[in-house]
């Protein structure tokens, strides 16, 4: 009984976790298109991109958030869809739904970096 | 006359069989279910009580969709002068239209859904105001009588067999609004497990079935927010 409780409690933060990642991401979601659509009137390159985000704190923050919201919303919801379609059950698949997670947050906050 | 394919056989093998039933005026599925096994194939099992709507016991799936058979008319369900019975889905088929809903009975007794009565002496009445925020959200679920099409119409039960399923969740979401109910809080522990109200998707597969037209996922949606609450302020 412990252990159904416990594992109702992960699924419950898990779902915390994932709305409120979603609900960071919309925002972020639109302010990042807008601002490609807008980027992107006078031609796209690298030096253009790079001039505006070097040393913006603020970009650097925007997308610092970007990628750790999206690492845990994806990571989660990766988990749930191979629980559900695959039958992928038991600690394996928490184990690769933190890898993913990781993965994302080190490839995210490198590409953040390097970006300002 | 009318043309019926009928499932026949339990959970290991079975097929469709046809039967040519005559046509009558106000003419229910179940009265079309009824006919067959009375003149035409004694043999065919199948399940009914009321005959009026009042029961739940003759729930079938005809042409695809969980319903009451004696609250469908033919009129309304056939198909080019054909119509397709089935059992309930997501239930083990014990014989041709009869299912065993024990599976799903055995849900209601997982999600802790018996009423809890607070602690006291019951010498004064509970006042129960019917205009409150609570006692709307649990009336607006309290009409289920358990007929099982919501479960038979709910794909995460397929997927996963232990899902609680929406009559259960609904039947706990009545129980987390009644202030009479003592133990709230061990309701929603009940439900937010692996298989039960976060496992819902919201499809309203359920609600769109539901003969009596309640809406366990709008239910179901309720426990959610409660579970997320009672979480964040360390109830669970």
């Amino acid at each position: 009984m412990k252990l159904r409780v416990r594992d109702g409690r992960l699924e419950v933060w898990l779902f915390i976790v994932q709305r409120l990642t979603a609900m960071v991401l919309g925002p972020l979601v639109i302010v990042h298109l807008a601002t490609m659509i807008y980027a992107i009137q006078g031609g796209l390159s690298a030096v253009e991109i790079m001039g505006r985000t070097q040393g913006s704190l603020v970009w650097g923050l925007v997308y610092g958030l970007f990628v750790t919201a999206a690492a845990f919303h994806g990571a989660i919801g990766l988990r749930q869809i191979a629980r559900e379609a695959l039958q992928w059950r038991g600690m394996t698949v928490n184990v690769a739904a933190s890898t993913f997670c990781l993965g994302i947050l080190c490839l995210g906050y490198q590409a953040v970096g390097a970006l300002v | 006359m009318l043309t019926v394919d009928i499932w026949r056989g339990d959970e290991e093998d079975g097929a469709f069989q046809t039967y040519e039933v005559p046509q009558m005026e106000s003419q229910t599925v179940l009265d079309v279910v009824t006919y067959i096994q009375r003149k035409l194939d004694p043999s065919l099992s199948y399940r009914f009580s009321c005959r009026v709507g009042m029961c739940g016991s003759c729930a079938m799936t005809v042409n695809g969709k969980p319903r009451w058979t004696c609250r469908s008319h033919v009129d309304s369900v056939v198909e080019n002068g054909r119509i397709q019975v089935a059992p309930l889905r997501n239930m083990p088929i014990i014989k041709d239209l009869a299912t065993d809903m024990s599976v799903f009975f055995d849900k209601w007794q997982k999600s802790k859904s018996q009423f809890v009565p607070t602690d006291g002496d019951a010498s004064e009445f509970a006042v129960v105001d019917p205009n409150s925020k609570e006692r709307k959200a649990a009336s607006a679920g309290i009409e289920c009588i358990g007929c099982g099409v919501c479960y038979a119409a709910c794909d995460v039960v397929e997927w996963n067999p232990d899902y609680l399923g929406p009559a259960a969740l609904n039947r706990a979401w009545t129980l987390v609004n009644d202030s009479r109910d003592g133990d709230a809080d061990g309701h929603l522990r009940a439900v937010a497990t692996d298989a039960g109200c976060h496992a819902c998707h919201s499809h309203q597969s359920c609600a769109r079935n539901c003969p009596t037209s309640l809406n366990p996922t709008a239910s179901i949606a309720g426990l959610k927010r409660k579970v997320f609450a009672a979480a964040l302020k360390g109830r669970l």
